[in-house]
C-alpha cells in the first residue's frame, strides 16, 4: 500500500502525462490517417510543415486555435457551446480506467501504470461513452439548422442501436475471464497454449466472432466509415458539426479521435491479450516491454481503422439498421449462448 | 465523512435536477434535468458502495433511456410548453398533500423498517453478489420482470407497426 502523499503525487504526474500523451496521439492519428489514406489513394498526403509533415498537427492546432470562432444567430446558446465540452470530456474521460502495462518499480515503490484500478473499470467506460452520445445529439439540436438535426438524429439512433451490440458482444469475454477489471482480464489472457499461440481471448476464449462484432459496432460508435451517416458530406453538408467553427469544431474532431483511440484499447484489452507479449533483455527493457506491446497492438488497431476508411463506401442509412439489428444482434446473442455454454460445461467437468 | 458530505451534495443537486425538472418549459431542459437526477443517483448508488447497481443506472438511464427521450424530442420538434396560471386547489390540498406523503414515507422507513438505516459504502455492491441473488433467491421474480419487459416491447411493436399500410421494401415503417 502506498502513502498518502506518494499516492497523490504519482496520481497527479499519471494524469498529466497520459492526457498529455492521449492528446498527442490524438493529433498524430489524424496525421497518420492523412497519410495513410493519402498513399492509399495514390497522393502524398501532409509534406509542406516539417519533414514528412510531420508538424501539421502542429499547424493545425495553431490554425484552429486563431480562426475565429463563430456563433450563429440562430443557435440556442447554452446547449450550443455545452455540447463539444460533453463530447471532448467524456472522451478524455474514459482513459482514466486503462491499465497500460504491468506497475513500474521507482525507488522501491510499486507504480500501476493506469490513472486507477477500479474493479468495474470495463462499465465505466461503457457509462461514459454512453453520456458522450448527448454531445453530438446536443450539438445537432442546438444548432437549429436542418442538416445538424438530422446528423444528430441519426448519431443518436445510430449509436444507441450499436452501443446494444457492442456490449453484447464484451459479455462472451467477460464470461470467460470472470470479471470487470480491466487489469484482471489481461492477466487472464497470459501463457500460451499449443506451446506457441497466445492465451489471447481472440484464440483461447474462441471470442473470435465476438471481436468481429465489437470492431463492426466500434465503428458505428466512432461515427467512421462505413458507418458515418451522422457527418456524412454529400448529403448533410458536416451533420452535427456543420455550424461549429474553430475550436468548437476542434473539440468534436479531438473527440472522435480519442474515442478511436479508446475503443483501440478496448479491443487491445478484451481481446488481444493487453500488454502480454514476449519479454527479453535487462530489467529496465523488461518493464518497457509490456508497455510497448500494448501501444503496438493499438496502432495496428488504429490502422486497420484507417484501412477501411480508405476501402468501404458508406451504408445506406435503412441498411445500417438492418445490420445492426437483423445481423450482429442475432450473432452476439448467439455467441454468449454459445460461449456461456461452453463455459458452463468446463466448469462442470 | 468526505463521503457523508459528497453523498449530501448530491442529494441536493438530485432534487435540484427535478425541481428543475418541473420548473422548465422546453422539453429538451426537462430530459437533460432527468439525466442530472439519473447521474446524481447513479453517485448516490457509488457512495452507498453498489458500484454495479451505479454504472448499470448510467449505462441504462442516462445513457440509453434518456437518450431516446431526447431523439423523440427532437424528432417531433416540441416547442416550449405553455405555461398556466395554476389552479388554487393544487396549491391548497396538493403542497400539504406532498409534504405530508413525504413524511409518512420519510417516519415509515426510518422506524418502521427492518433493516433500518443503511451505512455509507455497505451495501453487497460487487457483480458477483448481485448475479447470485438475481439467479438463486430472486430467480422467479427476476424472469417474471424479464416477461413483462417483453410484453411491452411486442405492445410497442403492434402499435407502431401499421400492417395496412404499404411501406416500401428496405424502409422501416
Amino acid at each position: 500500500m502506498l502513502s498518502l502523499r506518494i499516492f497523490i503525487i504519482a496520481s497527479v504526474i499519471k494524469t498529466v502525462l497520459v492526457i498529455f500523451i492521449l492528446l498527442t496521439a490524438v493529433a498524430y492519428t489524424v496525421w497518420l490517417e492523412r497519410k495513410v489514406v493519402g498513399h492509399m489513394q495514390n497522393r502524398w498526403g501532409p509534406t509542406r510543415v516539417g519533414p514528412f509533415g510531420l508538424l501539421q498537427p502542429l499547424a493545425d492546432g495553431v490554425k484552429f486555435l486563431l480562426k475565429e470562432d463563430l456563433t450563429p444567430p440562430h443557435v440556442y446558446k447554452p446547449l450550443f457551446i455545452a455540447a463539444p465540452m460533453i463530447a471532448v470530456i467524456c472522451a478524455l474521460t474514459s482513459i482514466a480506467v486503462i491499465p497500460f502495462g504491468t506497475a513500474l518499480p521507482i525507488r522501491g515503490y510499486s507504480i500501476p501504470l493506469q490513472i486507477t484500478d477500479v474493479n468495474i473499470g470495463l462499465l465505466v467506460i461503457l457509462g461514459v461513452t454512453s453520456i458522450g452520445v448527448y454531445g453530438v445529439a446536443l450539438a445537432g439540436w442546438s444548432s437549429n439548422s436542418k442538416y445538424s438535426l438530422l446528423g444528430g438524429l441519426r448519431a443518436s439512433a445510430q449509436m444507441v442501436s450499436y452501443e446494444i451490440c457492442l456490449g453484447l458482444s464484451l459479455v462472451g469475454v467477460l464470461i470467460v475471464s470472470g470479471s470487470f477489471s480491466l487489469r484482471e482480464i489481461v492477466q487472464s489472457q497470459g501463457g500460451h497454449f499449443w506451446g506457441f499461440i497466445p492465451k489471447w481471448n481472440i484464440f483461447y476464449g474462441g471470442q473470435f466472432i465476438a471481436f468481429f462484432i465489437y470492431l463492426m459496432s466500434a465503428y458505428a460508435e466512432t461515427n467512421r466509415i462505413p458507418f458515418d451517416l451522422p457527418e456524412a458530406e454529400t448529403e448533410l453538408v458536416a451533420g452535427y458539426h456543420t455550424e461549429y467553427s474553430a475550436m468548437k469544431f476542434a473539440m468534436f474532431f479531438m473527440a472522435e479521435y480519442a474515442n478511436m483511440i479508446t475503443v483501440a484499447c478496448v479491443a487491445t484489452l478484451l481481446f488481444l491479450g493487453g500488454w502480454s507479449g514476449p519479454l527479453f533483455g535487462p530489467p529496465l527493457l523488461v518493464a518497457i516491454l509490456p508497455t510497448f506491446w500494448f501501444v503496438a497492438k493499438i496502432f495496428v488497431f488504429l490502422f486497420i481503422y484507417i484501412w477501411v476508411r480508405g476501402t468501404l463506401p458508406r451504408f445506406r442509412y435503412d441498411q445500417l439498421m438492418a445490420f445492426g439489428w437483423k445481423f450482429l444482434f442475432p450473432l452476439a446473442i448467439a455467441n454468449l449462448v454459445v460461449t456461456a455454454l461452453i463455459v458452463a460445461y468446463r466448469s462442470s467437468l | 465523512m468526505l463521503h457523508l458530505v459528497l453523498f449530501l451534495v448530491f442529494g441536493a443537486i438530485c432534487v435540484a435536477g427535478a425541481i428543475n425538472l418541473l420548473a422548465q418549459t422546453h422539453p429538451i431542459s426537462s430530459a437533460l434535468s432527468l439525466v442530472v437526477v439519473m447521474a446524481s443517483l447513479a453517485v448516490e448508488y457509488l457512495l452507498l458502495g453498489a458500484e454495479f447497481v451505479a454504472a448499470v443506472q448510467v449505462i441504462v438511464y442516462a445513457g440509453a433511456v434518456m437518450v431516446l427521450f431526447v431523439f423523440v424530442i427532437m424528432l417531433l420538434n416540441a416547442g416550449a410548453e405553455e405555461r398556466t396560471k395554476g389552479s388554487h386547489v393544487a396549491l391548497v390540498l396538493g403542497v400539504p398533500g406532498v409534504l405530508a406523503g413525504g413524511l409518512l414515507v420519510a417516519w415509515v422507513l426510518l422506524k418502521r423498517s427492518e433493516t433500518g438505516r443503511v451505512a455509507l459504502g455497505s451495501l453487497p455492491g460487487y457483480p458477483k453478489t448481485i448475479g447470485t441473488l438475481l439467479f438463486h433467491e430472486f430467480l422467479l421474480p427476476f424472469e417474471v420482470t424479464s416477461i413483462l419487459v417483453l410484453i411491452a416491447i411486442m405492445g410497442a411493436v403492434v402499435l407502431a407497426s401499421r400492417p395496412d399500410a404499404k411501406t416500401p421494401s428496405g424502409k422501416e415503417s
